[in-house]
């Protein structure tokens, strides 16, 4: 079986207001040295039957298509060969 | 000013034509800097400068004495007695909706928003007009959904109701849909604030959201042209909404303002800095003088261009009272915001940019502000125009089965209930909404005073299509009707034109006949134009939509307890049509969705008639005389009744019967004839309403009585009597409720 | 003396205020978040609806590190009074002042809409004006009102009488269907072991005033104002 884990993101330039509200809250709580944080949605996705040439190429498209919105959102993937 | 070096190319690749850049070179007397080019580039665009719009808005009326303030500022602004004044606009954010629905509309929310409380009124009621290709598509599925929860998702948070509003489902918006937004906010009347830099010396003050790299021509070059394949690169200018600083950046302004603090104030939206700096100077006829490398920024190396183009969201320019810096700051640090000092006013009348105390820009004021170009473009009445409007009824066949016919209509996705919507906004938060969405017009109460304000947003766009001018003004029309059958007096209105591409001369005919058309009925019914918005380029691969000009309109209620809804209330009253029912299918729903065509004539509108049948209507709710009353429009009379009967909270049935007067019976049932009211009356108060209404020589008939639990609808056509609707009531609103969840397939 | 709580985000102080002052005649302020204790004036502290610190990460869990939270902590030690209301609920769930946690409601959306609850427990200063059984019809809006505990949790709420509201029809029937976001149990609202601690999703503040067409809500307001008189 093939399991793929897809992270999308905002883009670096587009306003994080989440992520910059996470920030302040836990500057308030008294951690330091925090740069800058980014919040992102993580999916696993689970394949059966597919090469992994094949998996690549079809999240790729559901990534483009669905599951980010290329506007304001990157992706990265990993594919991970499973028993 | 040795930044990149300003070519040719560079000119054209931001749009400026020739004559443009020679009118800067005059201007300036000399070369301009790349700088100075975006900063041109943008005031002069379309969306900043309403160039192409000008000449014609002049010929608006926006004059009366509850008028305190028209178009040019942030918003327009009402007298609405008790020392108090409604602070209300509209404006479209159609083309960041279409490539990013959710973000797109979030943010054309907060950007309404701005515009009301930076003239220190505090927002009270959202409404909004949208428009979408047919639902069968996924694609639209997918845009109606997204726009849907971005409206909800930025004024749920944020706290201000959206109380009603409309939604069209057309092929001809397939490539571009429409977003316009409504808000209204209550403010005292002597404590209106403008967005003027007055007072040499006074300090400028940025406050809000840093600045990042979003939206560098964003709203002035996405809404000044066409989409094209080109749209995806254009893609990285969408931003994303920030609703919870918007909010404390509204308390933050609201609690500034209650103080002697500030001279001018105004949202940074378009064009960001350099429209808020030049048009504050130039509105107050000074200059203004900022440091670049004060401004604060989300990322770094931003140079003195992307500073000036920026279109960050949440940010607002104040210029404040000398010596009054710390206080201002201190509120804004209250509410976790920046407040930074990057500036003053000037006397010389110039925008003077320096970063790190070199001069980046130095332009005078008034020509970016109020010396744009203004053209008087080519204008022609399209060759098809005859054609589309000639309906040969004799080849419309009757149909066999009304029953279906109105169970179809009440299905599709323009006239069913819009329920799933507006049960994803916040319509109740702030304790005003005396009328929930789904009636007539939103009402809001105005606490601490016995009155009520009646708002409603309104167009039908197929009938603009068909004759622009007539449409203009049964639109205007028509949002009067859904004001005063809510118990309101209408007072101005606030409008979004949406059109196609300016430089052709079919859509620029389409523009002048609709502002003469709503130009007529304004003055007719006494609703002077109080501020507004011009979306021009609504085309894709040279298509353009419909001519769009949506009417928001305001009105007051006198006695918040006068508040009237549509529905029926009451078994044993007696429907009362006041106006008159004509043989008119042209334009008509009926003609769309049951026979595909859209053509015709729109109904004609006498607006004397239409201005006694408002008197009538508003005297009868005035005076109590009546239960319920419902405009007439879209599905005609036979949809209005089946709302009257299963819009409200309970359920009830009708019995009709109607005298045809030689009228089809499809026109009779399903025709739009304009001027038409659906009342309900108690039997006893009938004969004062008949007298009223005689009285003013509006037309009144008794059709039937509220009763039972099926809509009957009898008919007398050519003498013969016919029943030709029976339908359980349960199963009316099934359909007509149940329809769009079906749609977007949840069920 | 009765206080409201404001959270960066809160926007139903201003309709929970309104009520009180103009339609009840109470004393009633304001409590800035940043406040470290809470006067001994106050005898009810509200935790209104919103979206404090825009309900991003989570709904409450910004908040409920407000320096006014430890106060509001120790207040409701000391016996007073404390509602939440909405969001103030989920503040007082992401606090640990009420046990469970909210997740997203069913149909992932938003829902503002009248809804029916009945009454579980009267003898609440919250509840003490309704009857046992009683429905109250009050209108609902969030997206997150989805109230989840583990099955030892539920059986102890249940087994403390902890359980204040359910969601049901306007017979006061639990049905799937009168259950708008998917709630355990129907759970509508809860309190403490002590009582004096309750969070509730529907909006009281909402339904209290005839010209709004509905005064349901009047019932938890009354309740509350008898409470702190006698």
């Amino acid at each position: 079986m093939i399991k793929a884990k897809v992270y999308v993101t905002l883009k670096k330039a587009v306003l994080d207001p989440q992520g910059k509200t996470i920030k302040q809250a836990l500057e308030h709580l008294g951690f330091k040295g925090i740069e800058d944080i980014r919040l992102g949605k993580y999916m696993e996705i689970a394949f059966n039957g597919k090469s992994e040439a094949q998996a690549e190429s079809d999240i790729k498209e559901m990534c483009e298509k669905l599951l980010a919105n290329t506007v304001i959102e990157d992706y990265r993937f990993e594919i991970e060969k499973g028993e | 000013m040795n930044d990149i070096k300003v070519t040719k190319e560079l000119i054209e690749a931001h749009g400026l034509t020739e004559e443009e850049y020679e009118r800067i070179i005059k201007i300036l007397g000399r070369e301009l800097s790349y700088t100075e080019l975006g900063i041109f580039t943008v005031m002069w665009s379309e969306h900043c400068s309403y160039k192409s719009s000008k000449v014609h808005l002049k010929r608006f009326s926006t004059e009366s004495p509850w008028v305190i303030q028209g178009p040019g500022e942030n918003a327009g602004v009402v007298d609405i007695g008790d020392g108090l004044a409604a602070v209300f606009k509209m404006e479209s954010h159609n083309h960041p909706s279409f490539i990013e629905p959710y973000q797109g509309a979030a943010t054309g929310v907060g950007g309404i928003l701005r515009d009301i409380f930076t003239m220190g009124a505090r927002p009270v009621a959202s409404l909004n007009s949208l428009r979408f290709g047919l639902l069968e598509k996924a694609r639209h599925k997918y845009l109606f959904n997204g726009v849907v929860s971005g409206i909800a998702g930025y004024g749920n948070c944020i706290g201000v109701p959206t109380v009603g509003g409309e939604i069209y489902f057309n092929d001809t918006y397939n490539g571009n849909i429409l977003v316009n937004v409504f808000n209204i906010g209550i403010a005292k009347k002597d404590r209106i604030f403008k967005g003027k830099a007055s007072g040499i010396g006074n300090p400028v003050i940025y406050v809000g959201s840093k600045t990042g790299r979003d939206g560098i021509h964003g709203a002035s070059l996405l809404a000044s042209h066409e989409f094209d394949e080109k749209s995806e690169e254009m893609r990285p200018t969408v931003q994303v909404g920030d609703p919870f600083t918007e909010k404390l950046l509204l308390e933050a302004c609201l609690e500034l303002m209650d103080k002697d603090l500030i001279v001018g104030i105004q949202d940074m939206g378009a064009a960001g800095l350099t429209s808020s700096t030049s048009e504050m100077a130039g509105r107050a006829g000074t200059g203004i003088e900022i440091e670049l490398s004060l401004v604060p920024t989300r990322e770094a190396g931003m140079t003195p261009y992307e500073l000036m183009l920026s279109e960050s969201q949440e940010r607002m320019l104040i210029v404040a009272k000398k010596g009054k810096e710390k206080e201002v700051e201190d509120i804004f640090k209250k509410w976790d915001l920046e407040a930074v000092v990057i500036g003053k006013v000037t006397k010389d009348g110039i925008l003077r940019v320096k970063d790190r105390g070199a001069i980046v820009a130095e332009i005078p004021a008034k020509a970016l502000s109020e010396e744009g170009p203004a053209y008087n473009r080519p204008m022609k009445r399209p060759d098809y125009q005859d054609e589309i409007q000639r309906l040969d009824l004799s080849k419309i066949l009757l149909p066999g089965d009304y029953n279906d016919v109105l169970l179809r209509i009440l299905g599709s996705p323009t006239i069913a209930s819009k329920e799933w919507v507006y049960e994803q906004y916040d319509h109740m938060v702030r304790t005003n909404t005396v009328i929930l969405p789904g009636s007539d017009a939103g009402v809001i109460r105005v606490k601490g005073t016995d009155k009520a304000l009646a708002i409603t947003v309104n167009c039908n766009s197929r009938y603009c299509f068909l004759d622009t001018f007539l449409g203009g003004a049964l639109t205007v029309a028509e949002a009067a009707r859904n004001i005063v059958c809510s118990g309101g007096k209408p007072l101005a209105i606030t409008d979004c034109l949406n059109f196609g591409n300016p430089e052709k001369p079919e859509v620029m005919w389409q523009f002048s006949e609709a502002i003469d058309g709503i130009r007529e009925a304004c003055s007719k019914l006494k609703t002077p134009v109080v501020s507004g918005n011009v979306s021009f380029y609504n085309e894709t691969t040279d298509k353009g939509i419909y001519p769009t000009p949506i009417i928001g309109m305001t009105g007051i209620i006198d006695d918040v307890k006068k508040t009237m809804t549509q529905w029926f209330k009451r078994e044993g009253d007696m429907i009362v049509l006041l106006g008159k029912n004509e043989e008119d299918l042209g334009g008509s729903e009926y003609l769309y969705i049951i026979h595909g065509l859209e053509k015709g004539s729109p109904p004609s509108l006498d607006l004397n008639r239409e201005v006694m049948i408002q008197q009538v209507c508003l005297q009868a709710i005035k005076q109590g005389l009546i239960n319920s009353a419902h405009d007439c429009s879209e599905g005609g009379l036979a949809v209005a009744l089946t709302e009257c009967c299963i819009s409200g909270k309970e359920s009830i049935g009708a019995e009709i019967d109607i005298e045809g007067e030689g009228i089809r019976t499809d026109a009779l049932l399903f025709g739009e004839s304009a001027s038409r009211i659906l009342v309900s009356v108690k039997e006893n108060n009938l004969e004062d309403l008949r007298r009223m209404a005689e009285a003013k020589d509006v037309p009144i008939s008794v059709i039937g009585k509220v009763w039972g639990d099926r809509l009957k609808i009898q008919l007398t056509v050519h003498g013969s009597r016919f029943t030709a609707i029976d339908l359980k009531i349960r199963d009316l609103e099934d359909q007509w409720r149940g329809s769009i969840r079906r749609y977007v397939g949840d069920v | 003396m009765f206080g409201i709580v404001i959270f960066p985000g809160s926007n139903c102080d201003h309709d929970c205020y309104h009520v009180l002052k103009h339609v009840f005649h109470q004393d009633v302020e304001f409590v800035w978040h940043k406040e470290e204790n809470i006067d001994k004036r106050f005898r009810v502290i509200i935790l209104p609806g919103g979206f404090s610190y825009g309900d991003y990460l989570r709904t409450g869990a910004i908040a409920r590190f407000s320096p006014v939270m430890k106060a509001v902590e120790r207040f409701a030690k000391d016996g007073g009074i404390v509602l939440g209301i909405c969001n103030g609920f989920q503040i007082l769930l992401e606090a640990g002042l009420l046990p469970g946690v909210m997740i997203r409601n069913k149909n992932i959306k938003f829902i503002c809409k009248d809804i029916y609850v009945r009454v579980e427990k009267t003898d609440t200063p919250f509840t003490k004006e309704c009857k046992t059984g009683q429905t109250l019809r009050l209108p609902i809006a969030h997206a997150e009102g989805n109230y989840y505990a583990d099955p030892d949790t539920l059986k102890s709420l249940e087994k403390n009488k902890q359980i204040v509201f359910r969601y049901t029809t306007k017979d006061g029937e639990i049905t799937e269907e009168a259950n708008p976001n998917g709630a355990k149990d129907n759970i509508a609202g809860i309190c403490n072991r002590e009582g004096n601690i309750i969070g509730m999703m529907p909006h009281p503040e909402r339904c209290s005033e005839a010209i709004l067409g509905n005064e349901d809500g009047r019932f938890i307001f009354k309740s509350l104002i008898k409470t702190i008189i006698f």
